[in-house]
């Protein structure tokens, strides 16, 4: 089966995203195909590549960059949440003037049109949040 | 892209406190322009977005409730109120906006978008839709 992935809430604040990383992971263990991964509200947040976690807890962003550099996974995070939240890559940053970008390997900033071809091409299109 | 699939939009929260109905409405308009079946459904607290006299001054926030006038404009035109959800609040039709829109089958004919469910059609809406988006 072909799954799209949203992604509603930020890291450790909930659970939604080790979830969906979790489920986005046995999927492709068992052969299913994810069309694309979108990070969406305080979503946009797991794609930080700025985060320190303690060292003896879970890496969230590293744990969703290696999945996709394992997989090529497409990790797509909301460009109009991100702008609001002060998630960047470096064509964000330099078009609004800031001074840095933050985007974690293997993320791309995309629009929501991202989210809705999901939803028109996976055969399911499942949502993690609150 | 050819293929047509049912969207259902469910809003479930407050229009303030959170951003999740102002950051769903943008998936709303954005999504129009996929020319998909679209529906939209406010459940539960999700039914104070479309109150009418909404006034923001007071927590200093953009009132964006005006948009949802437009949705009719974005081909938006089946929007779902769940009924027990009103009563629950004390609410009904006459507090809500007048959203409507003009049916381009009926000579442009000007009919209300806004359809009051029960919880079991509500359901039943669930199941006949392909995607499900929840805010």
């Amino acid at each position: 089966m072909k799954f799209g992935i949203q992604v509603n809430e930020g890291p450790y604040n909930h659970q939604a995203s080790d979830t969906a990383y979790q489920f986005t992971k046995a999927a492709l263990e068992k052969g299913h195909e994810i069309f694309r991964v979108f990070f969406y509200h305080d979503g946009v947040y797991n794609g930080t590549r700025l985060g320190v976690p303690p060292q003896d807890d879970r890496n969230i962003t590293k744990l969703w960059t290696e999945l996709a550099a394992q997989h090529d996974l497409d990790l797509v995070v909301c460009v109009a949440a991100a702008q609001r939240r002060g998630v960047l890559d470096a064509d964000e940053a330099k078009r609004h003037g800031k001074d840095a970008d933050n985007i974690a390997p293997g993320f791309r900033i995309s629009g929501l049109g991202q989210l809705i071809e999901a939803g028109i091409q996976a055969d399911r299109l499942v949502v993690f949040g609150d | 892209m050819a293929k047509i699939k049912k969207f259902l939009y469910v809003n479930r929260k407050a229009p303030y406190g959170t951003i999740y109905a102002l950051e769903s409405l943008e998936v709303v308009l954005i999504g129009a322009a996929f020319e998909q079946d679209v529906s939209v459904a406010f459940v539960d607290d999700g039914v104070y977005q479309i109150t009418k006299g909404q006034d923001t001054q007071g927590i200093g926030m953009k009132n964006f409730s005006p948009t949802y006038s437009a949705l009719g404009d974005y081909e938006v035109t089946k929007i779902y109120v769940e009924k027990a959800s009103l009563a629950e609040r004390g609410l009904s039709q006459e507090d809500l906006l007048d959203l409507k829109y003009e049916d381009e089958d009926d000579d442009w004919a000007e009919k209300d978008s806004i359809r009051l469910v029960s919880r079991a059609e509500l359901a039943d809406i669930m199941e006949a839709n392909d995607v499900i988006l929840s805010f």
